[in-house]
């Protein structure tokens, strides 16, 4: 299959090596586990529970709220302590509502869902896969469900399959692929049914030659499944590159890949959409690469949904020496851990301490105009001219050459040989924008609002001065006509 | 509690020290071949050069209030100053290494806000400002003194040479390109005093009057080579630039060969390929796309041919140089690449029916 030109991009070290081959393992059950209602893109998880209840495991704990939300379930079996606020895994540091849950050991499972047949209603399919609480587990956590439902609205050929893996130290999506390749193909199916493509292309770095070896045994029954090597190179798994490297379509800013007939899963969404349908288990473990060159015995884990990262952190080993960071994700887009006590959620990959050495930080230095940013820049933005711009707080002029098509994917950062944090004047330069936005709107509301008040005032007034008139207008003709 | 950082929390390996070591290193063969070719004065002039830049940065610095230390380390003050030092008559007086210091690093570097921050390419600001202000000293060039030759000037006669300015006349001649346009300025065609100047062999391997580390074509080839395959230059600027030189120079030689000099005349002479390969590939001051810097190049290459045929001076790289850094915002302004999902007017792609499978 020939693969299509994608843009910029960037090489850092791979550093899989000292998880690549360490099989999935999975975590002993914690004592305590700690769910937030909100772990995706959308509107927090509605509680279902109350302190003291008795759940089991895979019993849904907090349902969808809204049209763009994901339920949570009770990862085993145990009693509901409190629903409190606890540190989120956020680098904010802020808290979170969180379902805090004791578990008595037992792992006891509820009542499951009847497994579904692969010819079962399109509809019956969606909603098992919403009730089951799977969201986009390459790191978007978009509610997978509500993906599905783009295949009522476009018309879809492709779903490409996410394997790409682009971010160092993580391997948690080979090992998926190599260990349940069935389950992953099977899932893949599902999804595309639902979605009305005839196609399932899975793009897999070439990187990774054991899975994408593992990957064409278990498609080699199924005609419709292609397994698509590409170049390993970041940000080759983000959905908009790889669908452009494997279709040679680009999404148009502001839409979506559906329009243009492609959409991506991860493939380690595609393995709990086949344990929803297939199984009728819900979202309760994920696997998480724990890595690092802090980490004693790095490993891929499969982890209870709410786990703590020092739960992971304990069962490999500890620490070998101080981390200078600890990372939920991978290096190049994860989110720093304010503490080791926050919980392992649905998006989460991995968990990495990382060594000062690892790093390579640097003190930031004048920018040399070396152009090594745009190269990297997947997107065509030129990350030199945006941030001497946002330096002087001149976001209009940022905003005009691009700032927002932005994807934060970090390879200007990375690349740049003065070490300037680009990335995050992006960031900073799109938070600003959008609470400005959402100022003027506030401010335009209360203008509507006053105008219409004034508006009000005035139209009493004129009443009044109707009513006045009238009442003198008599007395004013009989004056005319005495 | 661990301190917290922003993605990505990973690095490349790569410096601005090493890049400006990469560029130095690429430097040293055709260096050490001049150095050799034009004796030890050209050795004194080129260390009191880079001496001088290194110092008058470090005095900026203080004057400044900025660190001195790790700023110097950069390498990037030795870089302005060893291109200068390439781009002078071999056997200039030392204080045209020192002034043009001054000039490269406390007029058009650090005035600006230090390293990244110029207008104006340094090493080019000074020689164009020395050659405007010492007319004489920044013309005077030497045949080829290779050391150890029978010809070289001892040690005294060296010292003096750099430090008392006494260059004996016998020694003294002009670069082809200065012969050529004095020629015609007296009349006599460039068909005819081309035949004059060294063979095109002599004028690549380097064994020629010039500037004092413009003269080996190959060896300055092999250290562009160099950088583009270590990709701190990308081939834009180089092949921009010297296409630019050739394509206009060949076409008006073909329109009037007594009047105009070929193509390969003015690629193998002067500065055309260490401008293109390590002046007109300066980051700072020049275009930061690739569409840019071929655009870039290209001007420079044009400029530059413009200047020797019909202005004052026999060589203008430098002046066309400046001028294009001048062009640089504007240049930059135009050549941003296609941002993805977008047109090149920016307005988002239209969905094609042929996208639909």
């Amino acid at each position: 299959m020939k693969l299509f030109p994608t843009r910029g991009g960037v090489h850092p070290q791979q550093r899989k090596d000292r998880t690549r081959e360490q099989g999935i393992t999975p975590l002993p059950m914690p004592e305590w586990l700690y769910i937030p209602l909100q772990q995706h893109v959308g509107s927090p998880a509605k509680v279902l529970v109350t302190p003291g209840d008795r759940v089991l495991k895979g019993q849904m704990i907090a349902r969808c709220d809204g049209t763009i939300s994901a339920a949570h379930h009770a990862p085993t079996s145990g009693t509901v302590e409190t629903i409190s606020d606890v540190t989120a895994p956020h680098p904010s540091g802020l808290s979170q509502t969180m379902i805090v849950i004791h578990s008595d050991g037992k792992d006891e499972w509820a009542d499951l869902p009847p497994p579904l047949s692969d010819s079962a209603d399109l509809a019956v399919i969606r909603s098992r896969v919403s009730d089951s609480g799977v969201v986009g587990m390459g790191g978007a956590v978009f509610p997978a469900a509500v993906k599905l439902d783009l295949g009522l609205r476009y018309k879809i050929d492709t779903l490409v399959l996410n394997g790409a893996e682009c971010e160092p130290y993580v391997t948690c999506d080979d090992r998926i692929m190599r260990e349940y390749s069935e389950e992953v193909i099977h899932g893949a199916q599902i999804i595309a049914r639902v979605l009305g493509a005839t196609r399932i292309v899975v793009g897999i770095e070439d990187n990774k030659p054991e899975a994408i070896e593992a990957m064409r045994r278990a498609a080699t029954p199924h005609s419709e499944v292609q397994i698509f090597p590409v170049p390993a190179e970041y940000p080759m798994g983000y959905g908009h590159d790889l669908i452009l490297a494997i279709t040679g379509r680009e999404t148009p800013v502001g839409k979506r890949t559906a329009e243009i007939g492609a959409v991506a899963y991860n493939v380690g969404t595609a393995r709990a959409v086949d344990h929803a349908v297939r199984l009728g288990r819900p979202l309760i473990s994920r696997v998480v690469t724990v890595a690092g060159g802090a980490i004693r015995e790095p490993k891929n884990v499969e982890v209870p949904i709410g786990a703590r990262v020092i739960d992971l952190v304990s069962f490999c080993g500890g620490f070998s020496e101080s981390p200078a960071c600890i990372v939920s994700g991978g290096p190049m887009m994860g989110q720093p851990l304010p503490s080791l006590e926050t919980p392992v959620v649905k998006g989460a990959s991995a968990v990495l301490a990382l060594s000062a050495a690892e790093m390579a930080a640097k003190k930031e230095g004048p920018c040399i105009r070396c152009g090594a940013c745009i190269d990297a820049c997947p997107c065509g933005l030129v990350p030199v001219e945006m941030a001497a711009l946002i330096r002087r707080e001149n976001l209009k002029a940022a905003e005009k050459i691009g700032v927002a098509d932005c994807i934060g994917c970090g390879s200007c950062s990375w690349v740049c040989p003065s070490h300037i944090p680009l990335v995050r004047y992006f960031h900073y330069a799109n938070g600003q924008m959008g609470s400005q936005e959402r100022d003027r709107r506030k401010n335009e509301y209360i203008r509507t609002l006053v105008e219409a008040h004034t508006q009000r005032m005035e139209k009493l007034a004129a009443a009044k001065r109707a009513a006045q008139a009238a009442k003198k207008a008599p007395a004013r003709r009989e004056e005319v006509t005495s | 509690m661990i301190p917290l950082q922003s993605a990505p929390f990973i690095h490349t390996a790569n410096t601005v020290q090493k890049t400006m070591g990469t560029v130095l290193l690429a430097l040293v063969p055709a260096t050490v071949f001049n150095l050799y070719l034009f004796g030890l004065p050209a050795l004194f002039l080129f260390i009191v050069t880079v001496a001088s830049c290194v110092v008058v940065e470090a005095a900026c610095l203080i004057v400044a209030k900025r660190p001195i230390q790790e700023t110097l380390l950069d390498g990037s003050a030795t870089l302005t100053g060893w291109l200068l030092a390439m781009s002078l008559p071999p056997w200039a007086p030392w204080w045209i290494g020192v002034l043009g210091a001054v000039f490269a690093i406390a007029l058009a570097k650090q005035p600006f806000g230090g390293l990244g921050q110029n207008l104006f390419n340094p090493a080019m600001v000074a020689r164009v400002a020395l050659l405007i202000s010492f007319p004489l000293a920044m013309t005077s060039w030497v045949l080829p003194h290779p050391l150890f030759s029978a010809s070289a000037p001892g040690l005294v006669d060296a010292f003096s040479v750099t430090f008392q300015g006494q260059v004996p006349d016998a020694m003294s001649a002009a670069s082809a390109l200065g012969y050529v346009k004095t020629e015609l300025s007296r009349g006599i065609p460039v068909s005819e005093s081309i035949k004059q100047v060294p063979d095109l062999m002599d004028m690549a391997l380097g064994y020629r009057s010039g500037s004092l580390g413009e003269t080996s074509i190959l060896l300055i080839l092999a250290g562009g080579l160099f950088l583009i395959r270590r990709r701190i230059i990308s081939w834009h600027t180089p092949v921009g630039l010297i296409g630019g030189i050739v394509v206009i120079a060949s076409l008006f030689h073909f329109l009037d060969p007594a009047r105009y000099a070929s193509g390969t005349f003015h690629l193998f002479s002067g500065a055309t390929f260490l401008g293109a390969f390590f002046i007109a590939t300066d980051y700072v001051t020049a275009p930061v796309s690739k569409v840019g810097r071929f655009v870039f190049g290209m001007g420079c290459g044009l400029l530059t041919w413009v200047i020797r045929t019909f202005a004052g001076y026999p060589e203008g790289m430098a002046f066309a140089v400046l001028l294009m850094n001048s062009l640089t915002p504007i240049i930059d302004q135009y050549t941003r690449p296609r941002l993805f999902g977008r047109d090149r007017k920016g307005r988002p792609l239209a969905i094609q029916k042929g996208d639909r499978v």
